[in-house]
């Protein structure tokens, strides 16, 4: 790999430095299929401009393809597209989503363990693509609520039939959203906030 | 026309266990110094450096610096995440940590733990994080 002589690295810009005041800060994912509006779901509340992370894993770390033998590993990136919202002084909301393929960042440790909680986008065009990520969240006990995006020409089905399609307990919020208005991304993080503080209230673990 | 039909999944029995909050100490001056070459091989170690751990630089990168640890450092004059540090360096993460690990053991860096979820998650921490959300 090129490492860029130290010089020409440009770190965040200075609008973008977090206060020395920062304490600590705390992450939520983003996931659903392919091109359902998580980067734009991201770039929509972040205060920087969405920044983008990766991963590289070997097939051994990865184990799902079997290579029949041969003992040569190849290297899968996993990239990540990332934005910030400083919560407090002291506190810092981290949102991952990401491009590309779901059952690659399931491996990526440490990428939903502590995560306080996940957001499910779905285009109602293609619910089944969120149908996998929703049951790797339930296996990994990540508590999280539906978000659909609302594309115009998308089928608008009753949040009742949604909740029994996408086989849902009573207690997972389901949303509208637009994922590129603020305010409407805003509403959905508002909404996962409020589902993990009910949670807390009722003892449950999702 | 009614929407394809999902079954939900149970719980995993095993749920892994939560990488441990605190850095270890291992490590001490035995590394050997082509580094990026052995950072994606099978035998990597890495410290619990979580994505959102907040890096602080808590001094100017010494004249043994390598170059990746001096912008490394140079950057995180305030604090940054380590997410934030892979993406400004071009450099994937499990890269950073093994930087990170380096410089914490040399003291050229403060590590601020994230706040992880918890069985029970924190209240306050979550009504904090509203009331953030809602200044949007």
């Amino acid at each position: 790999m090129d490492f860029k002589s130290s010089d020409t690295i440009t770190g965040p810009r200075t609008e973008d430095h977090l206060p020395h005041s920062a304490q600590a800060a705390a992450k939520i994912v983003i996931v659903g299929g392919f091109g359902v509006g998580k980067t734009t779901m991201v770039g929509s509340v972040s205060e920087i401009r969405p920044l983008t992370t990766e991963e590289t894993m070997t097939q051994a770390g990865i184990g799902v393809d079997d290579n029949f033998g041969s003992k040569s590993k190849t290297a899968t990136t996993v990239a990540m597209d990332f934005g910030r919202i400083s919560v407090t002084d002291q506190l810092v909301l981290y949102l991952f989503g990401t491009p590309g393929q779901e059952r690659f960042w399931f491996l990526w440790n440490g990428l939903f363990e502590g995560a306080l909680g996940a957001v499910v986008l779905v285009d109602t065009r293609r619910l089944e693509v969120s149908f996998d990520v929703m049951g790797r969240l339930e296996e990994r006990r990540v508590p999280f609520v539906v978000a659909i995006n609302d594309f115009p020409d998308a089928p608008r089905y009753p949040i009742e039939e949604l909740r029994q399609a996408l086989d849902l307990a009573e207690e997972i919020p389901i949303i509208r959203c637009d994922a590129r208005r603020r305010a409407s991304s805003r509403d959905v993080l508002m909404t996962l906030m409020r589902f993990l503080h009910s949670l807390t209230a009722t003892g449950a673990s999702a | 026309m009614t929407p394809p039909q999902r079954r939900r999944r149970q719980p995993k029995q095993e749920p892994p266990p939560p990488p441990p909050p605190e850095v270890p100490e291992d490590g001490r001056g035995e590394r050997p110094p082509e580094r990026l070459y052995i950072l994606t091989g099978e035998d990597n170690e890495r410290a619990p450096i979580d994505l959102v751990t907040l890096i602080v630089a808590r001094a100017e990168p010494p004249p043994s610096a390598a170059p990746e640890q001096s912008a490394l450092l140079r950057i995180c004059q305030a604090p940054l995440s380590v997410a934030e540090i892979s993406a400004y360096l071009n450099l994937p993460i499990s890269v950073v940590t093994v930087l990170l690990t380096e410089l914490l053991t040399a003291e050229l860096v403060q590590a601020r733990a994230p706040v992880v979820r918890q069985a029970q998650a924190d209240r306050s921490l979550l009504e904090a994080v509203m009331h953030g959300l809602q200044k949007l």
